[in-house]
């Protein structure tokens, strides 16, 4: 693809604030519109543009797909594994009450790391597809 | 009075597209007014006070599943001929004319956009509506509900995107040689 001086400087510009979106969303879904999905889906449309305007080897330079396959992974097992921990704490499976002292920080901390990992789960997931998706024409 | 402008010029647009979509051959216009589709969908949700939806239809619809058709075009062929119609358009006409028609009176009986006596409002939804911020200290009840008393459900979901992820890779995703499709190729005819 032919480098667009445009296209650069305002991906250049949009892109930090997209991920500072994607963020924003992941971390304020208790109180605002979102959540990890959210969040996740817009990440990597960060990522998605990124490499749109730069190349795809420049985008998987940032983000190798081993590291993908492994966060894809992570975001899985950080949310069951916020199941197992509830159940070795005597609570019910996925039950966040007996996370914390008290019955709302329990909750609150467990719905932030569920969130967090649908979060990385979903982006990495949706990069993993977009990179199969676009690797596969460049072969 | 502005929903009700905002609602009916949104859906006029999203009339007006797919009625393009139909009508048009080429493909890549065709991929482009799907993104513009889902972001019509997308004002629709915001309208309809579900900005959570609006997300995502916005980054999925309208971003990244632009972006993989946009891919998968770029993979195929690009030659779409226009075959003559080998039927007559009346009878399909009338079956959807007649489901439309059906789909239609079908909304007469459903209760209002947002209305607290519907059946969907009375079960459990004034219940959480009533302790999920004392029981989860959360403000944001959709995602009291998603993380914390749907937990189960959202874990199936994070389940089902993982495996997604994990059936491209495994369909399209590894970097193999030819020569080895070929091999394995042979391979398969001979065992069958």
């Amino acid at each position: 693809m032919k480098p667009n001086l445009i296209l650069h400087v305002v991906s250049k510009f949009l892109i930090p604030l997209i991920i500072i979106f994607a963020l924003y969303v992941q971390f304020h879904g208790d109180f605002g519109p979102g959540g990890g999905f959210q969040a996740g889906v817009i990440f990597s449309a960060a990522i998605i543009l990124y490499a749109l305007v730069f190349g795809l080897d420049a985008a998987e330079e940032i983000i190798p797909s081993r590291l993908l396959r492994i966060l894809a992974s992570l975001g899985v097992v950080i949310y069951a594994g916020v199941g197992v921990v509830t159940l070795l704490l005597g609570g019910n499976y996925l039950d966040y009450s007996v996370l914390a002292s008290t019955q709302i920080a329990g909750q609150h901390l467990g719905i932030l790391l569920v969130e967090l990992g649908v979060g990385i789960s979903v982006a990495a997931v949706m990069l993993i597809i977009f990179f199969a998706f676009a690797g596969r024409g460049r072969e | 009075m502005i929903d009700i402008v905002v609602n009916i010029t949104l859906l006029a647009f999203l009339a007006i597209t797919s009625v393009a979509i139909v009508r048009m051959t080429n493909l890549f216009a065709i991929i482009m007014l799907f993104g513009i589709f889902s972001l019509l969908s997308a004002g629709l949700f915001v309208v309809m006070d579900a900005p959570d939806v609006a997300f995502t239809e916005a980054a999925v619809g309208a971003g990244i599943s632009t972006v993989l058709m946009l891919a998968t075009l770029a993979l195929t062929k690009d030659h779409h001929e226009k075959s003559p119609l080998g039927h007559r358009p009346w009878l399909p006409l009338a079956v959807v004319g007649i489901t439309g028609a059906a789909l239609v009176y079908g909304t007469w009986d459903m209760p209002g956009f947002g209305d607290p006596d519907a059946p969907t409002q009375t079960h459990v939804a004034r219940y959480y509506i009533e302790n999920a911020v004392p029981e989860t200290g959360v403000p944001n009840i959709v995602t009291a509900v998603l993380a914390s008393y749907r937990g189960f459900d959202t874990l199936g979901e994070v389940a089902v995107v993982f495996t997604a992820g994990v059936a491209v890779l495994l369909l399209i995703g590894g970097k193999r040689s030819k020569t080895s499709t070929k091999v394995k190729h042979e391979r398969g005819q001979d065992e069958a």
